[in-house]
C-alpha cells in the first residue's frame, strides 16, 4: 500500500486487560485517512478503554497497533501532538482562567507568543466564550467548561480527533458549535465514542459497535 | 516537540499562580512551622537553644512543614486532569519532574524566609550563623524537593495518599536530615559560629541532591505510565 493510502488507524488483534478481565479482546479495525469512526456500545464495553490506547494514555496488553503511521507504545512519542482528544474530564485547571489553560496547552505543544494569542483568541471567539475568558474556569458552567475543552483539543490543529461523548453537557447551540470545531469534513480523521447513534450515525463513515464479553463487530 | 525550557516555564508557571491565587500549600507550611515554634519554645521552657538541639528544632519542624507541601504537590494534576494533559503534550515527560522539583523549592524557601527569621527571634541570640545556614538550606531543599517531587507523584493515586507520603518520604530523607542537623549544629554553638566539618556534611548533601535529582529524572517517565 502506498504511503499516502496507509490507514490513519490500523488495529490487529488489538488485546487489554484489567486484571482477569479483558476489557478488548482481538480487536481489528481499519480507519482511513480523513474519514470518521463512530463506535457505540454499552457502558463497560471497552470504548473509553479503545480511544484512551488510540490516545497514548493506555498501553495495549497485546496486538498491533498503528496510528498515523507510528507503532505503539513503543513510538508514542511521534504521536502525541497529532492528536487532539476530548475525554470525559475538559483537562482544565479550574484555578486558572480560560484564557490561562489555553495558553499553559498552547505552550505545551510548542505554539507560543504572537501565534498562541491569535489562536486562543479565534477559539475563544468561535466557542461564545471570548467575553469569559479571564474568568477562572471553576466559576464556568459544565458545558461551558465542555466548549473550553473542545478549544484545548483542537489548539494546536491536530491531524486525528479522539472524542469521548463530545456533546456531554452541551446545549443545543454548543452542539452546533462544537461541529464548526470538531465535525465531519474539516480534514481530520475523527473516531467519536457516543451513546447518541441518532446524532452521529449520518456522518459516520465507518461504524465499531463493541460488545461485552464478545469479541467487537465492524457493523460497516 | 516542543522545547524543554518552553514546558518547564508553562508548568512551573501554572503551578506558582494557582498558588498565589489559591494559598492551598504556602500558608499552611507556615502556620505549622510558626506554631511548632511556639510550642518548642513553651514546651521546652527556654528561650535559647544551640548547638544540636537548635539544629534538632529547626530541621524537625521544616521537615514536618515541608510534607504539607509535598503532599498537595500533584493533586491539581490528579484531580483536574493535568496529568493527562502532560501525557498527550509532545514534550519530554521529565520536564513535569524539573518543573515540580522547580516549584517544591521555591515553596521551601518561602517557607524559610518566613520561619528562619522567627526561629532566630525565639532561639538565638544573633543571627551571625544565618549566612553559612542558608548554604545548607538550599542544599537541603534540593534534597527534599527531589526526593518529595518523587514520592508524592507515586503516591497521589492512592487513597490513602496523606498516610503514605510521609510513610515513604521520612525514613527516605533521614540522611538528609541527619547531613543537615549535622552541618547546623556547628554554625549554632554557644561560643559561636564553628566550621568544624561544615565542609564535609555540605558535600554529602551535595552528593544526597545529585542521587535523587538523577534517580527522579530517571524513573518519572515510567511512573506517569499507566
Amino acid at each position: 500500500m502506498p504511503p499516502d493510502q496507509e490507514p490513519a488507524i490500523k488495529l490487529v488483534g488489538l488485546r487489554r486487560v484489567y486484571g482477569d478481565r479483558a476489557a478488548l479482546d482481538g480487536l481489528d479495525l481499519e480507519v482511513a485517512k480523513g474519514s470518521s469512526l463512530v463506535v457505540l456500545g454499552p457502558n463497560g464495553a471497552g470504548k473509553t478503554t479503545l480511544i484512551r490506547i488510540l490516545a497514548t494514555l493506555l498501553r495495549p496488553t497485546g496486538g498491533e497497533v498503528r496510528v498515523l503511521d507510528c507503532k505503539l507504545p513503543d513510538e508514542a512519542w511521534k504521536l502525541r501532538g497529532k492528536i487532539g482528544y476530548l475525554g470525559h474530564e475538559p483537562l482544565l485547571y479550574r484555578d486558572l482562567t480560560g484564557r490561562e489553560n489555553l495558553r499553559f496547552h498552547a505552550k505545551l505543544h510548542g505554539i507560543t507568543g504572537a501565534r498562541a494569542e491569535s489562536r486562543i483568541e479565534e477559539l475563544l471567539t468561535a466557542v461564545n466564550l471570548a467575553h469569559r475568558g479571564d474568568e477562572r474556569t471553576y466559576e464556568f458552567s459544565a458545558g461551558m467548561r465542555q466548549r473550553l475543552a473542545i478549544c484545548r483539543c483542537v489548539l494546536h490543529q491536530p491531524e486525528l480527533l479522539l472524542l469521548d461523548e463530545p456533546d456531554s453537557n452541551l446545549d443545543i447551540e454548543g452542539r452546533e458549535i462544537a461541529r464548526m470545531l470538531i465535525g465531519p469534513g474539516l480534514g481530520h480523521t475523527r473516531v467519536v465514542v457516543t451513546h447518541d447513534p441518532d446524532r452521529y450515525l449520518p456522518e459516520a463513515d465507518q461504524v465499531l459497535r463493541l460488545t461485552i464479553d464478545e469479541k467487537a463487530a465492524a457493523v460497516r | 516537540m516542543t522545547s524543554s525550557r518552553t514546558a518547564f516555564a508553562a508548568i512551573l508557571g501554572k503551578d506558582l499562580r494557582a498558588e498565589l491565587r489559591t494559598l492551598q500549600s504556602l500558608p499552611a507550611m507556615a502556620l505549622f512551622a510558626i506554631t511548632s515554634f511556639v510550642i518548642f519554645r513553651f514546651g521546652l521552657n527556654r528561650t535559647h537553644l544551640d548547638g544540636s538541639l537548635a539544629a534538632g528544632v529547626l530541621w524537625a519542624t521544616l521537615l514536618f512543614a515541608a510534607v504539607l507541601g509535598i503532599n498537595r504537590l500533584f493533586v491539581a494534576e490528579r484531580e483536574e486532569g493535568g496529568f493527562d494533559a502532560i501525557r498527550l503534550a509532545p514534550i519530554d515527560r521529565s520536564v513535569l519532574f524539573t518543573a515540580k522539583v522547580a516549584a517544591l523549592i521555591v515553596y521551601l524557601v518561602a517557607l524559610e524566609l518566613i520561619a528562619v527569621p522567627i526561629f532566630v527571634l525565639f532561639f538565638l541570640s544573633s543571627a551571625a550563623s544565618l549566612p553559612p545556614l542558608i548554604i545548607v538550606l538550599l542544599l537541603a531543599d534540593i534534597g527534599l524537593a527531589c526526593t518529595g517531587t518523587l514520592i508524592s507523584s507515586m503516591a497521589v493515586n492512592s487513597r490513602a495518599r496523606d498516610l503514605l507520603v510521609p510513610l515513604v518520604l521520612l525514613p527516605l530523607v533521614v540522611p538528609l536530615m541527619i547531613a543537615a542537623t549535622a552541618a547546623t549544629e556547628p554554625l549554632m554553638l554557644l561560643g559561636g559560629v564553628s566550621y568544624h566539618r561544615f565542609g564535609t556534611w555540605l558535600i554529602v548533601l551535595g552528593l544526597y541532591d545529585l542521587i535523587f535529582a538523577l534517580l527522579g529524572y530517571a524513573v518519572f517517565d515510567f511512573l506517569l505510565e499507566d
